[in-house]
């Protein structure tokens, strides 16, 4: 008999099923996050943007930046990664992407004799650097989902502190959220700050710029001192918003690309499965067939009888099917 | 003038706004209609906002103002108004700061996680 093998088909059609629903309701969750994810994003910006101008009103009103996190380093031996990966898998290549890109550039420092150091967020980043037996510096987890502004500091005082001691540069590493179904890494110069960025006279915030010079208290060289690891944090946060979104439009997508997976498959199964009953069926049926003709050989004569027992045998058999 | 209170996961007050009076870390500053452009660092304490529905009073843990062209802009880690402070947090911050500084007269962390302290519980019982 075949129906051994039909029913392991059948029990296999059946896992897809219970997969393709988890699957389906990850990409669900996964969908509704970047919509908030995205919001997150937008909220932040007015402030990174008001930072932003504020430092760009202090420069240009004189406040002649001479401060650590603005100095270019007149020659770099060690540069410090900031890798911002997700804690969880199962969204698609997002951490592969981002980790091997990191892993890429300190390679190509290594290249040119320049050390490395790591600050890691996100659980997949820990492992995947963990595991190949990089020396890390400083490892966060638990909120690449929904990071908090409290979790950019922590991050960012990390970097800071490899800054001040011994790393003349600091990257950033993450993925940058440009739409919906546009995500790509970027690593890009974090520390010191891109002085350019603040030359801006058209800088946002101050519609027009200032009508006059400004007042400071206190001091410009103290405000800037102080407003500064501000714009490194921010700058952080935002960083670490877009690789959360970008994150969930991952797994949206890697969700979505399984659950259509597990549909072709149950559709294959399922085709394969009729197959296999119509042939065990058909099988049974010469089987009935070829005894009956057997017995009328042997018996003669009682052909009638002989096919109503046929007829009767496969109605039978066809309702044991259904 | 126009007021925007701003925190890095968002914008807290936008509104107009009669005066405002804030602490810098020179001291107290109130701003009126047309003041000339400022940027000053704000220090531990109570910012007033008289806005057209009342004075919203904010407890504010540091930040920065900016004045410019008749827009007042604040910028803050951690701003609370009243209704929104965990007053029994506070209190307990408040006892662990004190313990904390005296013990160490010295513990410039303590001290400001003290005077934070004392600002949230002002700001609760103002209202």
């Amino acid at each position: 008999m075949a129906s051994g093998q039909e029913r392991i088909l059948r029990r296999r059609i059946r896992s897809i099923d219970a997969t393709k629903k988890i699957t389906r309701a990850m990409e669900l969750i996964a969908a509704s996050r970047i919509v908030r994810a995205q919001a997150r994003v937008r909220a932040a910006r007015p402030y990174s943007d008001k930072v932003t101008a504020v430092i760009a009103n202090l420069a240009s009103a004189g406040g002649e930046a001479d401060h650590p996190l603005l100095r270019e380093p007149a020659e770099v031996t060690k540069v410090a990664y900031v890798a911002i990966a997700a804690d969880r898998g199962l969204c698609g290549g997002y951490n592969n992407n981002v980790l091997r890109a990191t892993e890429r550039a300190i390679a190509a420092d290594a290249a040119e004799g320049r050390d490395y150091e790591l600050v890691l967020s996100g659980r997949k980043a820990l492992g995947y650097f963990r595991f190949r037996g990089y020396r890390i510096a400083a490892g966060f987890e638990g909120f690449s989902d929904q990071p908090s502004y409290a979790d950019a500091q922590q991050v960012a005082a990390a970097a800071t502190e490899l800054f001040e001691n011994g790393c003349q540069r600091v990257m950033l590493a993450y993925t940058q959220f440009h739409s919906m179904g546009n995500q790509s890494v970027a690593i890009v110069p974090f520390m010191p700050l891109d002085s350019g960025e603040f030359d801006d006279d058209d800088a946002e915030g101050s519609a027009g710029g200032p009508e006059g010079g400004y007042e400071f208290e206190p001091e410009p060289a103290v405000i800037l001192e102080r407003l500064l690891p501000r714009y490194a944090e921010a700058r952080l946060y935002s960083a670490l918003l877009e690789s959360s979104a970008s994150e969930h439009a991952a797994r949206q997508r890697a969700m979505k690309a399984a659950t259509d997976n597990a549909e072709e498959l149950k559709t294959n199964l399922t085709r394969i499965m009729n197959r296999a009953r119509q042939d065990a069926i058909t099988t049974e049926i010469m089987e009935i067939v070829g005894g009956a003709e057997a017995l009328s050989q042997t018996a003669g004569g009682e052909v009638d009888l002989l096919s109503d027992t046929i007829e009767a045998r496969t109605a039978d058999l066809f309702r044991a099917r259904e | 003038m126009q007021v925007e209170l701003v925190s890095p996961e968002a914008v807290l007050f936008s509104g107009e706004c009669s005066q405002v009076v804030t602490r810098t870390v020179d001291g107290d500053i109130a701003f009126l209609d047309h003041h000339a452009s400022f940027i000053g660092a704000l220090d531990i304490g109570q910012t007033q906002l008289w806005a057209s529905d009342g004075i919203v009073t904010l407890a504010l843990n540091r930040g920065f103002v900016e004045v410019s062209n008749n827009v007042v802009t604040i910028l803050s880690d951690a701003a609370y108004a009243a209704d929104e402070i965990d007053v029994a947090a506070a209190q307990a911050d408040l006892e662990a700061a004190q313990a904390a500084v005296a013990a160490d007269d010295d513990d410039d962390d303590a001290k400001a996680a003290l005077a934070w302290a004392q600002t949230r519980i002002a700001v609760a019982g103002a209202s």
